[in-house]
C-alpha cells in the first residue's frame, strides 16, 4: 500500500518509527520543541517522547560537539542545523570531530549521528540562508552525504542514515518540503550509498541531485519531441557514491548530463562527471556536461536569483549539447 | 540631562523614521514589492538611535538580521534602503543583499548580517584597525539576546578586552530566539552580567528609555574613544512585531504584546519627555512625523522606479575587478 505524504511529512514519520524503535535517538537543534524547527519537521517529537529532543539556544559549534560525544558515549542523536550555512559555525565539530574519530581511534570510536541540513533557496534570503555545499562534505573522508528528492526517498534514506553507525549529513532542499509523493506503509529503508533509476532511456543519461531529480523528468518529458528517450538517475547518496548504477547507465546510452542545483565549480556534478569520464571514455560519444548554478554567492533579487537557480531549460540544453 | 531640544528632535525625527519606514516596508511586503525575510525593529528604535546619536560619521556599526534601524540610525538614506528591499539596483547593495545584508560603506555601517553573533568579532577587528591606524573612531557591534549563546560572543568580546579595544557591545535584549523565549534556552538572565567574564563593565539599561540608552552609550563610547576599553551595554527591549513576516507568535500571548505597545512604546515615552522638557510642541510633532511620512512615501516612489539590475550583474562582485589588482 502506498500513501501520498508531504516531504516534511515524511521526514516527521521516519523519525517518530525510528525514535519508537530505538530509545538511544534523540533530536538536538534550535527552536525544535516551540516551532517544530523551521520547516516544522520535528513538531509532535516533544508529546510523543518527551525528555528526547533538546530545545539550544544558538550555539551551532555546541550543537554539533553535544552531538558528537553523546554519539561516541552511545546515543543515537539527530541534530538539527536551521539552516545549512549556519553548519560552517561547527566546522571543526563535523570535520575534525564527527569524521576523524573512527579513523584516529584505530576504529574504536563510533560517530552515528545524523546532521539535517534545510538548504538551497526557499523564500528570497539572498547569500547566507541558501547554501547547498555538498561537495564540502563529500571531500570529507568519514562523512556521508545523502540527498533524497522524492517523500519516500527522504523517509527510507532518513531510516537508514540514523541506523548508520557513521555520521550523514542529511540534505533536505528547503523548495520540496512542501511536494507531495507515495510513501510505502509499514517499515521502509533505502540503504546508503545507491542510486535509483527513476525513468529509464536509450539516448542519454541525466545523473541528477535533489530538485534536479524532478526538473530533469520534467526535461525528459520534453525531450520526446527533440526525439531523445532520456534515462534519469537519481544519485540519492553522493557519498559513498554508487559509480555502478550510474557507470552501467551510462555506459549503455553513451551520454551522460550531470545536474545539481549548487554552483557546478568543484561542486557534487563536477566529482560525478569526473568519474563517469574516468569509468566510461569509451563508451561516451560526447563531453559530460554539468548542470548547475554560476559560481557565485546566492544573490539577493528575484531578477538575479533567477539566473542562478538552474531550471529545466538548462537541462533541455545540456542534453542537446552532449548529443550533438 | 545634556540633551537640547535640537539633538531631542533629531533623535525623536530618527525614531519616527525607522518606526515608518518598516511599517511601509511590512506593507509593501503585503503587496508583494519586498520579497524575502524582513525582520521588524519596531519597538527598539530607541536603542539604535540612543547610541548612535554619540556616534561619529566616520565610528563603525555593525548589525544583525534585524538592523533597518541600525542602518537608519546611522545615517543611511530610507530610499536607497528601501530599494534595496524591492532587490533593485539602486539599493545599498545593488539589490544583492536584501533586508537581511543592507551595508553602507560610505557611512561605515559595515552591514546587517544574516548570521547571528557574526558582528561581534568582526567590530572588535574594526576597533583594533582604529588603534593600528591611530585613529580615534569607535566601533560598535549591534547583536541580540540569542546571540550571547554563540562562541563569537566570548571569542570576539574577549579580543575587544584584552587588546582594550575601542569598541562597544550592544546586545538588544528582546527576550526572545526567534520562537522561543530567552530564558528557555538560557540561564543568566542579564546579559549585561556578563561583562563581568572578560573584566569590562556591563550596564543594563532600559531599552524603552531613550535617555537612558543615550547617556549610557554616551559614556561607554566616551570610554572607548579615550582608550579606556570596551563596555558591555544591554538594553532591555521588545519586538512589537513577530520574529520575521509571517510569524504566527505562539510563543507569546497577545496580552503581553499589546502591553508593551501600549505602555512601552520607546517613541511615545520619548515624546512625554520631550513635551515635559518643552522640546516640542504638537505642531512640531505633527510637522516631524509629515515629513517622514512624505520622506517614506518618497522612498517607495524611488524604488518602485529604479530598475532591476541586469543578468550580467549575477557574475559581478563576487572578486574585485581584474583591473583593479595590483
Ligand atoms: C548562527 C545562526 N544560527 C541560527 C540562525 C537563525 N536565526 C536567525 S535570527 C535567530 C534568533 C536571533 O535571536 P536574537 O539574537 O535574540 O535576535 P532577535 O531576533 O531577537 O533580534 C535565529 C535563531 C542564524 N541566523 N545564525
Ligand atoms: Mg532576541
Amino acid at each position: 500500500m502506498m500513501r501520498t505524504l508531504t516531504f516534511t511529512e515524511a521526514l516527521r514519520e521516519a523519525l517518530h518509527e525510528e525514535m519508537d524503535r530505538d530509545d538511544t535517538i534523540f533530536v538536538i537543534g534550535e527552536d525544535v520543541i516551540t516551532h517544530g524547527g523551521p520547516y516544522k519537521v520535528t513538531e509532535g517529537i516533544a508529546e510523543r517522547f518527551p525528555g528526547r529532543i533538546f530545545e539550544t539556544p544558538i550555539a551551532e559549534a555546541g550543537i554539533m560537539g553535544v552531538g558528537v560525544g553523546a554519539a561516541m558515549a552511545g546515543m543515537n542523536p539527530v541534530v538539527e542545523i536551521m539552516y545549512m550555512d549556519f553548519v560552517t559555525c561547527a566546522m571543526d565539530e563535523v570535520v575534525n570531530q564527527a569524521a576523524k574519530m573512527r579513523y584516529m581511534t584505530g576504529g574504536q570510536a563510533s560517530v552515528p549521528m545524523v546532521i539535517r541540513l534545510p538548504c538551497g533557496v526557499g523564500r528570497l534570503l539572498a547569500a547566507q540562508h541558501s547554501q547547498i555545499m555538498e561537495s564540502w562534505f563529500m571531500h570529507v573522508p568519514g562523512l556521508q552525504v545523502v540527498v533524497p528528492s522524492t517523500p519516500g526517498d527522504a523517509k527510507g534514506l532518513l531510516k537508514s542514515a540514523i541506523r548508520s553507525p557513521d555520521p550523514v549529513l542529511f540534505f533536505e532542499y528547503k523548495r520540496i518540503y512542501t511536494s507531495r509523493g507515495e510513501v510505502p506503509d509499514g517499515e521502509h529503508t533505502i540503504p546508503l550509498g545507491q542510486a535509483k533509476i527513476c525513468r529509464e532511456g536509450e539516448d542519454a543519461t541525466i545523473v541528477a541531485i535533489g530538485p534536479m531529480v524532478q526538473k530533469s523528468l520534467e526535461a525528459a518529458i520534453l525531450l520526446e519531441d527533440d526525439g531523445y528517450d532520456v534515462e534519469v538517475v537519481d544519485a540519492r547518496s553522493l557519498s559513498p557514491l554508487d559509480t555502478d548504477t550510474i557507470c552501467e547507465s551510462v555506459r549503455r546510452t553513451g551520454h551522460a548530463v550531470v545536474c545539481g542545483e549548487d554552483s557546478s565549480f568543484a561542486g557534487a556534478v563536477s566529482e560525478i562527471a569526473a568519474m563517469i569520464g574516468e569509468n566510461c571514455f569509451r563508451e561516451l560519444n560526447g563531453p559530460v556536461v554539468r548542470v548547475g548554478s554560476p559560481h557565485v554567492p546566492m544573490p539577493f533579487s528575484s531578477e538575479l536569483v533567477k539566473h542562478v537557480v538552474p531550471e529545466v531549460p538548462n537541462i533541455t540544453e545540456a542534453v542537446g549539447r552532449v548529443m550533438m | 540631562m545634556d540633551l537640547s531640544s535640537e539633538l531631542g528632535k533629531e533623535m525623536y525625527r530618527n525614531m519616527w523614521r525607522i518606526r515608518l519606514f518598516e511599517e511601509e516596508a511590512n506593507r509593501q511586503t503585503s503587496l508583494g514589492s519586498v520579497v524575502g525575510a524582513l525582520h521588524m525593529y519596531c519597538g527598539e528604535e530607541a536603542v539604535a538611535v540612543g547610541v548612535c546619536s554619540n556616534l561619529r560619521d566616520d565610528d563603525y556599526v555593525l548589525g544583525t538580521h534585524r538592523s533597518h534601524g541600525h542602518c537608519l540610525a546611522k545615517g543611511a538614506e530610507s530610499r536607497r534602503m528601501m530599494a534595496e528591499l524591492f532587490g533593485k539596483v539602486t539599493g545599498t547593495c545593488a539589490g544583492k543583499g536584501g533586508s537581511m545584508h543592507i551595508a553602507d560603506f560610505s557611512l561605515n555601517m559595515l552591514g546587517a548580517n544574516g548570521i547571528v553573533g557574526a558582528g561581534i568579532a568582526p567590530a572588535t577587528g574594526a576597533a583594533l584597525a582604529s588603534k593600528l591606524r591611530g585613529t580615534d573612531q569607535v566601533s560598535v557591534c549591534f547583536f541580540g539576546d540569542g546571540a550571547a549563546a554563540r562562541g563569537t560572543f566570548h571569542e570576539g568580546i574577549g579580543l575587544g578586552a584584552l587588546w582594550k579595544l575601542p569598541v562597544i557591545y550592544v546586545c538588544e535584549n528582546n527576550q526572545y530566539q526567534q520562537w522561543v523565549p530567552r530564558m528557555n534556552v538560557a540561564v543568566v538572565d542579564s546579559v549585561a552580567d556578563m561583562a563581568g567574564s572578560y573584566a569590562i563593565p556591563g550596564v543594563s539599561v532600559d531599552g524603552q528609555n531613550l535617555v537612558e540608552v543615550y547617556e549610557v552609550a554616551g559614556e561607554a563610547v566616551e570610554r572607548a574613544r579615550k582608550g579606556g576599553g570596551p563596555t558591555l551595554i544591554e538594553a532591555r527591549t521588545y519586538r512589537f512585531y513577530g520574529h520575521s513576516l509571517g510569524d504566527e507568535e505562539q510563543y507569546r500571548t497577545s496580552e503581553e504584546v499589546e502591553e508593551w505597545r501600549t505602555n512601552q512604546d520607546p517613541i511615545i515615552n520619548f515624546r512625554s519627555t520631550m513635551m515635559e522638557q518643552g522640546w516640542l510642541t504638537e505642531e512640531e510633532d505633527a510637522q516631524i512625523q509629515n515629513e517622514i511620512q512624505d520622506e517614506i512615501a518618497e522612498a517607495v516612489r524611488f524604488a518602485e522606479e529604479s530598475p532591476y539590475p541586469t543578468p550580467e550583474q549575477v557574475t559581478t562582485d563576487v572578486l574585485a575587478p581584474a583591473q583593479e589588482v595590483a
